[in-house]
């Protein structure tokens, strides 16, 4: 057997496994039947989704979740990636590897258990903010291996430069080096965005009744398995995703 | 170094702790615990939990756990190994070929996960399909078994066993080949015994990799397993929601965090983390 053509053959069967799946669901969004049979194009199901209040509800619950856990997320994991440049803070950088590691089911119980144990002593429930909380200590780790690999590539002389001239430490970094830094940071908050937006196994663990969000719905549809407005929703978030993560690629090899 | 270097990483930190090790600070605590009448913890303090994991019950979830996380490296570095050796020899397409492994991993794993149940339900599209066909009657069980879980696994994390395997084989030495050839050697033999020794260690690093995420999955086990294909994982959430006993799942919390960080550690001492 040609070696080549082995390894070709493997490799394409690899990309249609990677890419049908996705593919097929996106196609199947515009069906005009409710079954999985082709009946004809139709728009029908987006149009469901925009009917649909309590979609429409957690859309929004995610969006805000997600915009504001990228901003704290972006500029505290910003500031840490900065902090551990030329010195390296090991038990930081230990705990945010050994987060990232843990699995999620684990991590959310964790919080689930900690934000019980808290409300004993304070009279707070459940809700936008302790998913807020979550999806920022979560996300800090992802912020600072983009930032620092970006601040790797950069040359730590122009800052010494900076302070040489008169400059202080933190002119030198507001006005030297945070400018160099923006697209890796812009890259970092994209992927933060995309991975809060997403995240179902945390959430669910710590949201509360008002704050639902649409990867907890989407759940909820998989598993009863009825309607075709799933296909349509799943469809605008793969490509809604697919551009911020390009996005997010172009600008860490910029 | 100075103040500023000293303030900027004072709120990761205090994050970190307060939402990160505090929380696992109380699993532990509450792993010591014993189950209120009521649910929640008590004390009397004791190792009970972690005595009850030797149940042959849960051994069996465990030893299962790591049947599936198994067999799904196994068939994701079957894919992989393949896979990375095309991306490294497609010349300047690379990095285009690489991408096409990364995008589908970084869009939403729920809809991903989703993906599968549309194909593989009873009037998912390939049942449909070959029922219109007239190929089958009944639809065949393809969701919900341990098959329709190690299938999601692989397509959920085939990325991370590629990148490593990708990155060593990048680096290979094309001469090497060429002598190989000129000593006689066929492309079989010469990628059996110079290219696959020298991509080792990019398979271990991939291997672990894939294996971490795998062990400790959830949602893949819960969506295409159904009720019936369980993992740690699964068992973990079923301790803190339906059944109730918040000490036994902090227990087993601990044990899955422990493996994993096994692992973690192997994997670095290995020198994994470079590939990355």
């Amino acid at each position: 057997m040609n070696l080549k053509r082995t390894i070709g053959l493997i490799a394409a069967a690899s990309y249609l496994f990677l890419h049908v799946p996705l593919l097929v669901l996106i196609v199947f969004s515009f069906n005009s039947s409710r079954f999985t049979a082709w009946e004809g194009f139709s728009l029908k199901w987006y149009a469901a989704v925009l009917a649909d209040e309590r979609m429409l509800k957690a859309t929004w619950n995610s969006l805000i979740i997600a915009f504001v856990s990228t901003i704290f997320a972006a500029a505290v994991g910003t500031l840490a990636a900065y902090g551990m440049w030329k010195k390296k803070a090991p038990v930081l950088e230990g705990s945010l590897y050994v987060s990232l590691i843990t699995p999620e089911i684990v991590t959310g119980v964790s919080l689930l258990a900690f934000f019980q144990w808290l409300f004993h002593y304070m009279d707070v429930r459940l809700g936008m903010h302790t998913v807020i909380l979550a999806h920022i200590t979560f996300s800090i780790a992802y912020v600072v291996i983009v930032v620092a690999a970006r601040l790797k590539t950069m040359d730590g002389t122009l800052e010494e430069a900076a302070l040489d001239l008169g400059a202080n430490h933190w002119e030198a970094f507001w006005r030297v080096t945070l400018p160099n830094l923006i697209p890796g940071v812009i890259a970092a908050a994209l992927l933060a965005f995309t991975i809060s937006f997403d995240d179902y196994v945390i959430t669910a663990m710590v949201a509360g009744i008002d704050s639902e969000t649409l990867p907890m719905v989407i759940y909820g549809m998989a598993r009863k398995g009825v309607s075709p407005a799933v296909n349509a929703i799943s469809a605008i978030i793969v490509v809604g995703i697919g551009v911020l993560i390009v996005a997010s690629e172009r600008l860490q090899h910029e | 170094m100075n103040r500023l270097r000293f303030w900027t990483l004072v709120p990761a930190r205090a994050l970190n702790f307060l939402f990160f090790l505090v929380p696992m600070g109380i699993v532990v605590l509450y792993s010591l615990m014993t189950r209120g009448p009521y649910g929640g913890q008590a004390p009397p303090f004791n190792l009970d939990n972690y005595v009850r994991l030797a149940d042959p019950l849960y051994l069996t979830i465990l030893l299962r756990s790591f049947w599936i996380a198994g067999i799904s490296t196994f068939f994701a570095m079957l894919l992989g190994f393949p896979l990375a050796l095309f991306i490294a020899n497609s010349g300047k397409s690379r990095s285009m070929y690489l991408n096409l492994v990364m995008l589908p991993f970084w869009t939403s794993f729920l809809v991903r996960t989703y993906a599968w149940m549309f194909l593989l339900r009873d009037t998912g599209l390939i049942n449909s399909g070959l029922m219109a066909l007239g190929v089958i009657r009944e639809p065949l069980p393809m969701l919900y078994n341990d098959a329709a879980v190690v299938l999601g696994l692989v397509y959920g994390y085939l990325p991370f066993m590629v990148l490593p395997i990708y990155s060593t084989l990048e680096k290979l030495d094309p001469s090497l080949l060429e002598a190989a050839a000129d000593l006689g050697a066929t492309p079989w033999v010469s990628l059996w015994r110079v290219t696959v020794p020298l991509a080792l260690p990019g398979i271990v690093a991939g291997s672990i990799l894939v294996f971490i995420p795998c062990l400790g999955a959830y949602l893949t086990p819960d969506l295409l397993g159904g009720g019936k294909s369980v993992m740690i994982g699964n068992v973990v959430q079923n301790q803190f929601t339906t059944a109730r006993d918040w000490p036994f799942g902090a227990s087993l919390s601990l044990v899955l965090t422990g493996l994993v960080m096994v692992l973690l550690w192997l994997f670095v001492r290995k020198g994994g983390d470079k590939y990355l």
